[in-house]
C-alpha cells in the first residue's frame, strides 16, 4: 500500500509539473463537443443521443490519457527503477490506475459542465447524482482496461496506435452500459436515477477486470 | 517426425467424411424453411463456424495460461495457432451471418442480433493480435505479452456476450433462430454433423500448421548444429512464434 | 577456518534474443568484497550481464545465485542489497534531484536524512531542488550514483560508471562506488587499463561467450586484443 501511494504521488507530482496530459484531455472534450454541435447540426441535444455523445467523448479524451500512462517510465527508465525496488511489482497497477481514475474524474469535473452549456438541452441538475454513479464506474472500468492495455502496448513499436485499438473492443460493453443507462437521465422530464441492471453490469465488469487485470500483471513486467 | 503429425492422416481422413457427410444432409435431408427458403441452410455453416470459432478463442486463452505457467513456448505456438484460425473461422462466420442477416430481414447486418453483434466486437478484439505480436521484437516478450492479450481476451469472450445480450433484454431481440427456436430432428441431426465436422476442420488446420512450424523449427535447430550458429540466418520480424 | 559463501556465483550462464544467445556458457565466481572487471567489445554481453545480476533480467539456461540466494526464483529476497548503475540514470527529468531521491529512498525504505548525507557527498546539495533535465550530465551523473547506493547495497553493479564523469567529479563519487566503499563490485569498461587497476578478477566476453577468467596481472596482452578484433 505504501508502494502504492509513493508511485501515485510521484505521478500526480509529474503531472502538476508538466501539466503534459491532463489538459489536452480536457481541451480535446470540448473541442470534441463542439465538433458534434456541428456534425449533428442541432442546437441541442437530450436523451439516448446525449448520452452517447457524452460516453463516446469521455471515452475517446480517456484513450488519450491512456497513451501517455506510461511514458515517463519507458523513456525516463521508470520501470529499471521501480524493479529494482524491493516492492510488491502489482503495487504499480494499482498506482497508475489510481492515477488514470483521478484525471478522469477531473476531466470529467470540466467536462460535464461544459457539455451541459454547449450541448444538452434539459437541465443536467435534477439527474446529476445518477449521472455521476454511473460515470464513476465507467471511469473505473477505463481505469482497470486502460492500464491494462497501456502497460502492454509501452514496449511495443506503435504503442500510440496499438493501445487504443486494443482498449476500444474491450471497452464496448462498458460503454453500452454508460450510454443506456445514461439515457432516461438525460431525457427531458428524464429520470433521476440510473436502472440497478446498468450498475450491475458496470460494477460486475469493473470486479472481473480488476481481479483479472491484477493476475496478470507480472508477467508484463518481468523479463 | 514432430508430434503433431501422429494421427493426422486418420484426422483429414476423418475430417473429409464428415464434412461431405454434412453436406449430403444440408442438400438432400434437411427439410426446407418455409419462411427463409432455400438461403436458410446457411445457417448449417455460419452457426458451427460461430460456435467452433468462440470455442478456439478460448482454447487459445488456455493454452497462453499454459505458456504463462511453464515458460515452454510450445504452448505459446499451440496459442497463437489456435488463435489465428479461429480469426480466420470468425470472418467466414461474419460473412455468413451477414447473408442470413439478408436473408431473414433484408438487410446485410442487423443491430438489434446482440449474438452477432457481440461476434463482431469480439472479431474486432481478436484483429487486433496479430498486429500486437507483429510490434513486438523480442521473441520472448513478444510471446509472452501475446500470452496475456490471449488470457485478457479469452476471458472477455462469455463476458461480452452476456453484457450485450442483458443490455438488450428488454426489448424483444430479433434473433436469427429458426421456427421459433426449437428444431425438428432431422434439422437437428444435420446440425450436429455439420457441427462436428466444422470443429473437425480446425482440429485438423490446427495440427498441420503446428506439425509444419514445429518441423521448420527442428530443421533450423539442426542446421545450426551442423552448420554452425552464423549460418542459419535469423528470422525477419514476424508475427508467428519460433 | 572457512571461507565466507561466494558473492556471485554463475555457473553456464546463458541468455537468449529469439534464436540468437547472448551469452552463453559464462562461468565466474566473485568473492565477497572482491571487483570484478567484465571487459569486452560493444556488443559481447557485458551490459546483459550485468542486468541479469540486478535481476531485471532472466536467465534462460544455467545458475546464477547472487549474494548466496538463487535467481531468478529468489530475486525479491536480494533486490534490497543490489546497487545498479546503467546507462540511464534512472531519473525523471522533470522531477528534481532531490525528489527523484526522495521517490527512490521511499520505494526502498531509506530514510530521509541519507538523501541529504548523500547529496552533500557528491556536492549536489546547491542544486538539488533544480529539475534533473537542466542539470549537465556530470552533475546527472553524479545523482544517478547516489541513488544506487542510496539503500547501502552490499553488490554494486556498475555499467561504466566513469562515463559522464570529470577526473573530479570522479574523484567525488569514489568513496561511494570506488574500491574504497569496501562492497563487492562488478564493473564493464570500455577502458581495459582504468579497469584493470580496479580489479580483483577479470573476465573477458566476446560474443557473449567468456575467453578468459584471470587476475589483472595475468591478462596477456593478446588474449585482450582477441576481445576486440
Amino acid at each position: 500500500m505504501r508502494t502504492v501511494l509513493t508511485v501515485l504521488r510521484k505521478d500526480l507530482l509529474l503531472e502538476l509539473r508538466t501539466f503534459e496530459t491532463l489538459p489536452a484531455m480536457i481541451l480535446f472534450s470540448v473541442s470534441t463537443f463542439v465538433v458534434f454541435h456541428f456534425a449533428l447540426d442541432q442546437s441541442t441535444i437530450a436523451g439516448q443521443l446525449a448520452a452517447g455523445v457524452l460516453t463516446a467523448t469521455l471515452l475517446f479524451a480517456g484513450l488519450l490519457g491512456v497513451n501517455r500512462l506510461f511514458v515517463a517510465e519507458r523513456e525516463q527508465g521508470g520501470f529499471d527503477g521501480f524493479l529494482l525496488a524491493p516492492v510488491d511489482r502489482s503495487a504499480l497497477l494499482v498506482a497508475k490506475a489510481a492515477a488514470l481514475f483521478i484525471f478522469l474524474v477531473v476531466l470529467e469535473v470540466v467536462a460535464l459542465p461544459a457539455f451541459a452549456l454547449l450541448l444538452l438541452g434539459p437541465s443536467l441538475g435534477p439527474p446529476l447524482g445518477g449521472v455521476v454513479v454511473l460515470l464513476v464506474l465507467a471511469d473505473l472500468a477505463l481505469a482497470v482496461i486502460g492500464t491494462l492495455v497501456s502497460a502492454i502496448a509501452i514496449r511495443t513499436r506503435a504503442r500510440d496506435l496499438i493501445g487504443p485499438i486494443i482498449a476500444l473492443p474491450l471497452l464496448i460493453p462498458a460503454l453500452i452500459a454508460t450510454a443506456e443507462g445514461a439515457g432516461p437521465l438525460l431525457a427531458v422530464h428524464g429520470h433521476t436515477f440510473p436502472e440497478g441492471r446498468w450498475l450491475l453490469i458496470l460494477a460486475l465488469y469493473d470486479l472481473v477486470f480488476a481481479l483479472l487485470a491484477y493476475a496478470v500483471f507480472d508477467f508484463l513486467l518481468e523479463d | 517426425m514432430s508430434s503433431y503429425s501422429r494421427g493426422l492422416r486418420g484426422l483429414t481422413i476423418a475430417t473429409v467424411a464428415t464434412i461431405a457427410a454434412a453436406l449430403a444432409l444440408v442438400f438432400f435431408y434437411a427439410p426446407l424453411d418455409a419462411d427463409q427458403g432455400f438461403i436458410q441452410k446457411i445457417f448449417y455453416v455460419h452457426v458451427p463456424l460461430a460456435i467452433v470459432s468462440l470455442c478456439g478463442f478460448v482454447l487459445g486463452g488456455l493454452f497462453a495460461v499454459g505458456h504463462l505457467r511453464t515458460g515452454d513456448r510450445r504452448w505459446d505456438m499451440r496459442s497463437y495457432v489456435a488463435i489465428h484460425m479461429s480469426l480466420i473461422f470468425t470472418v467466414g462466420g461474419l460473412i455468413t451471418g451477414s447473408i442470413w442477416a439478408k436473408a431473414s430481414w433484408g438487410h446485410w447486418w442487423e443491430w438489434s442480433d446482440p449474438t452477432l453483434v457481440s461476434y463482431l466486437i469480439v472479431f474486432l478484439l481478436y484483429a487486433t493480435y496479430q498486429p500486437l505480436r507483429f510490434s513486438i521484437e523480442d521473441p520472448e516478450r513478444q510471446a509472452r505479452y501475446a500470452s496475456v492479450f490471449a488470457v485478457v481476451a479469452g476471458a472477455f469472450v462469455p463476458m461480452n456476450f452476456i453484457a450485450v445480450r442483458l443490455s438488450q433484454g428488454f426489448v424483444h431481440p430479433r434473433v436469427l433462430t429458426l421456427t421459433g427456436g426449437r428444431l425438428p430432428g432431422s434439422m437437428q441431426l444435420t446440425f450436429g454433423i455439420s457441427l462436428l465436422g466444422i470443429a473437425l476442420l480446425f482440429a485438423t488446420l490446427w495440427k498441420y500448421e503446428l506439425a509444419a512450424k514445429s518441423t521448420r523449427m527442428q530443421l533450423r535447430r539442426l542446421r545450426r548444429a551442423v552448420l554452425g550458429e552464423d549460418a542459419v540466418r535469423p528470422l525477419g520480424r514476424s508475427a508467428a512464434p519460433s | 577456518m572457512s571461507t565466507p559463501p561466494p558473492a556471485i556465483e554463475l555457473r553456464d550462464l546463458t541468455r537468449r534474443f529469439g534464436e540468437r544467445a547472448v551469452l552463453r556458457g559464462v562461468s565466474v565466481t566473485v568473492a565477497e568484497g572482491t571487483t570484478l572487471a567484465v571487459l569486452g567489445a560493444n556488443g559481447a554481453g557485458k551490459s546483459t550481464l550485468l542486468r541479469i545480476l540486478s535481476t531485471l533480467l532472466r536467465p534462460h539456461a544455467g545458475e546464477v545465485s547472487v549474494l548466496g540466494e538463487p535467481l531468478p526464483r529468489r530475486g525479491f529476497a536480494v533486490r534490497g542489497s543490489i546497487g545498479y548503475l546503467g546507462h540511464e540514470p534512472l531519473l525523471y527529468r522533470d522531477l528534481s534531484g532531490r525528489e527523484n531521491l526522495h521517490y527512490h529512498a521511499r520505494l526502498h525504505r531509506v530514510s530521509s536524512t541519507r538523501v541529504e548525507e548523500l547529496l552533500a557527498a557528491v556536492g549536489m546539495r546547491h542544486r538539488a531542488d533544480d529539475p534533473v533535465r537542466t542539470l549537465s550530465q556530470g552533475m546527472v551523473q553524479r545523482l544517478a550514483v547516489c541513488r544506487a547506493v542510496l539503500h547501502q547495497p552490499r553488490l554494486l553493479l556498475l555499467d561504466e560508471p566513469r562515463a559522464n564523469l570529470d577526473p573530479g567529479a570522479a574523484a567525488i563519487v569514489a568513496p561511494l562506488i570506488g574500491r574504497e566503499a569496501g562492497v563487492t563490485r562488478v564493473l564493464t569498461s570500455h577502458d581495459p587499463a582504468g579497469a584493470l587497476t580496479e580489479a580483483d578478477t577479470v573476465l573477458g566476453l566476446r560474443d557473449g561467450r567468456c575467453e578468459f577468467v584471470t587476475e589483472p596481472g595475468q591478462v596477456s596482452p593478446t588474449a585482450l586484443e582477441g576481445l576486440y578484433r
